[in-house]
């Protein structure tokens, strides 16, 4: 596996100064596969998808992008690999003073000299992908949520990507939306053959597209398999987090140092 | 190359820019093509050129001829050389004076210029020969003083 | 007793290292923009679209505040001129006080809080709504496609305001001391052009007016650059913009007049 894997974390560790975030991350992603990183919020799983892409360096380990150790790399070289890179951003990240053509049209504009008829033609035919074709002359304000994460997708693929990275794609969409982006990232990462990361907290539907899931609770990876082995799975981790249920090994409290009768001094009362 | 309405206004805020730029300098600081070709150089000694300074003008009648352009002191007679940069379309006599004369009672100070009476005109480069130096306050004063008491001294002997 | 004593020096030390360390910063962003430029003058549409809303937009304050401040000097110049008995020399008065001080220092305060908080509102919202991470991830450099088209536009348009300015303000003095007063209008303009040099008074205002720019647009991207990436992050970082912008300006405004003049 680990011959052809495209993406491959060796003993990754990562903090944001005294706070550490990731610890000794394994895992290795194989080209064309979908995977899913899910996680609690603060887990660190958006700082795995930043590590792929070069935004942030960890402090010890590999982290090895088609063969290439991104840590290691230039500004160069990492803007040379995010040619072939493609991101959707949380909340869509549109450039909000330039409308929905140039949107689409931004890397392609950036990154090629093609004449500005076939731009044009390139633009519509991913908008097209997207199933907003029409929407065009509209400003990012313009559009509702679930169309400008629809647009945002067409602009990360604009390019034909390599690997797409996903960044919560599912946050804050009313079902339908949610339904619709789910189905067209599957649909294009099947016809692109690109290899995908996702990082969600949406268990449901990303079981539904993706090939593989890692869980990651505390900056480690807890659990791993295919939908159906999490689904099926034992461990009270993994069943809490799939089932959504409020108790379990995962507590809601977060761990204070003092009792709360001490806080409100009612310990004294004791006394 | 796409023409927007964008590129309209910064065209017209740039020319708005170099209208006002031309403004300052004709309307506002006068500028008068002073060139090299158009003037010539004369010079003058004075003993005491009191607050005169570079670029201050050089009258005659009361008329702006030209201007001061460098100001140097001679190390060999400890004179001040003053150098006069003069418009080409007026000419001075070999025997013109210049004083240095102050505009008003508080003004700056300027160069005097008065023609003499020689037919032979003086040449670029060419020495104003007869100068009278700057009036210094306190020089004035001094002397006031000196001269108040030498009259208090010889009003005794009767003699003003 | 001793910490109370020590706490206000304590905080002293911390603000000054503080300074120093974001002195530092605004150096290497500085040289930063500068070594990503290129893309800017050969793709110069992109300073074009941002002169449009950083000096353009700005014309307005400026034509209104500039006859304001010509109206005022022309006032106040002519009740001091004339217990001199000089109420002519009034035309010098507003041309040199516009052209050596007023003219680039308040064009330059107004730009600060008009164009400048804008610039910084703007990046800083690109930041907070990963709009520049997104453009890196797309491996376009946001200081060469977002900074340095600003930084730019905004050197570019701050002489072409301050001389404006001027402008407005010698006519906001011909039109108090010349259509209200009733001075005589040849002896304005005469003075004015007896003693305004071309060179020390009109092209040093513009140059200071050049620094001036240069300096609110760098703290101003700087500021949007560097802003803590939420709503109240950038509200504070546009306020530091109009601040550090208008100590900057004066305290650069001493030192290039102790340069030039």
């Amino acid at each position: 596996m680990s011959t052809d894997s495209f993406i491959e974390f060796r003993n990754v560790s990562f903090a944001y100064g005294e706070r550490s975030i990731l610890k000794n991350i394994n895992l290795s992603i194989p080209r064309g596969r979908f995977v899913a990183i899910m996680g609690g919020s603060g887990s660190g799983k958006t700082t795995l998808l930043r590590l792929i892409s070069g935004q942030v360096s960890p402090q010890q380990g590999e982290v090895i992008v088609d063969g290439k150790h991104v840590e290691k790399m230039s500004s160069r070289e990492l803007f040379e690999l995010r040619r072939r890179m493609g991101m959707l951003f949380q909340f869509g990240a549109l450039f909000t003073d330039l409308s929905v053509f140039d949107n689409v049209a931004f890397p392609i504009r950036e990154h090629t000299h093609l004449p500005d008829s076939m731009v044009h033609d390139l633009v519509l035919m991913k908008l097209a992908a997207v199933g907003l074709r029409g929407t065009e002359r509209l400003m990012p304000a313009e559009l509702s949520g679930g169309m400008s994460r629809r647009i945002a997708l067409a602009r990360a693929i604009a390019l034909d990507p390599a690997l797409m990275l996903y960044d919560e794609p599912f946050t804050g969409l009313d079902p339908i939306s949610l339904g619709a982006i789910a189905h067209l990232i599957k649909k294009l990462s099947d016809a692109l053959g690109t290899t995908s990361v996702m990082v969600t907290h949406d268990v449901q539907h990303s079981l539904n597209i993706v090939d593989y899931v890692y869980f990651v609770a505390n900056g480690e990876i807890v659990a791993e398999g295919t939908p159906d082995e999490v689904r099926a799975s034992a461990s009270p981790w993994v069943h809490q987090f799939v089932y959504g249920e409020a108790d379990g090994p995962v507590h809601l409290a977060y761990p204070a140092t003092t009792s709360l009768a001490d806080d409100i001094g009612l310990g004294d009362l004791h006394a | 190359m796409k023409r927007s309405i964008i590129d309209l206004w910064v065209g017209i805020f740039v020319a708005i820019g170099l209208a006002s730029i031309a403004f300052l300098s004709l309307k506002v600081a006068n500028l008068t093509p002073q060139s090299a070709d158009k003037s010539y150089v004369l010079y003058a000694e004075f003993d005491n050129i009191g607050g005169l300074k570079v670029k201050a003008p050089v009258k005659a009648a009361g008329v702006l001829v030209g201007r001061v352009s460098s100001i140097e002191l001679d190390p060999k007679n400890y004179m001040a050389r003053v150098n006069l940069s003069i418009d080409s379309q007026y000419s001075f006599s070999q025997d013109t004076s210049a004083e240095i004369l102050t505009a008003g009672l508080l003004g700056e100070q300027y160069v005097g210029l008065v023609q003499g009476g020689d037919p032979e005109d003086l040449k670029p480069g060419g020495r104003i020969a007869l100068t009278s130096s700057a009036l210094v306050l306190e020089q004035l004063i001094g002397k006031f003083m000196t001269s108040f008491a030498e009259g208090g001294a010889a009003k005794d002997d009767k003699q003003p | 007793m001793l910490e109370t004593l020590l706490s206000p020096l304590r905080k002293l030390g911390h603000w000054v290292i503080e300074a120093i360390w974001r002195l530092g910063m605004i150096s290497r962003f500085f040289v930063a923009i500068l070594m990503n430029s290129g893309q800017s003058l050969l793709r110069f549409h992109l300073v074009i679209r941002e002169m449009y809303f950083s000096g353009v937009l700005s014309l307005i304050i400026i034509v209104v505040s500039g006859l304001f401040v010509g109206m005022v000097l022309g006032l106040q110049g002519y009740t001091t001129l004339v217990r001199f008995g000089s109420a002519d020399a009034l035309g010098a008065l507003v041309a040199l006080s516009l052209l050596r001080e007023l003219g680039p220092v308040l064009a330059a305060l107004l730009f600060a809080s008009r164009a400048g908080s804008a610039m910084t509102a703007e990046i800083g919202l690109m930041k907070a709504t990963e709009q520049l991470d997104a453009m890196s991830v797309m491996a376009v450099n946001p200081v060469a496609r977002v900074v340095a088209p600003r930084f730019w536009a905004g050197v570019l348009s701050m002489p072409i305001l301050a001389a404006l300015f001027n402008v407005m303000g010698i006519i906001g003095g011909y039109a108090v001391g010349v259509l209200m007063i009733g001075l005589d209008s040849g002896s304005y303009w005469s003075q004015m052009q007896a003693n305004v040099d071309l060179h020390v008074d009109v092209v040093n205002g513009l140059i200071k007016s050049l620094f001036f720019g240069m300096a609110v647009t760098l703290i101003a991207v700087y500021e949007g650059f560097d802003a803590t990436p939420t709503a109240a992050g950038v509200s504070a970082a546009t306020t530091r913009t109009v601040v550090t912008s208008a100590l900057v300006i004066l305290a650069l405004d001493f030192v290039l007049t102790a340069f030039m003049f």
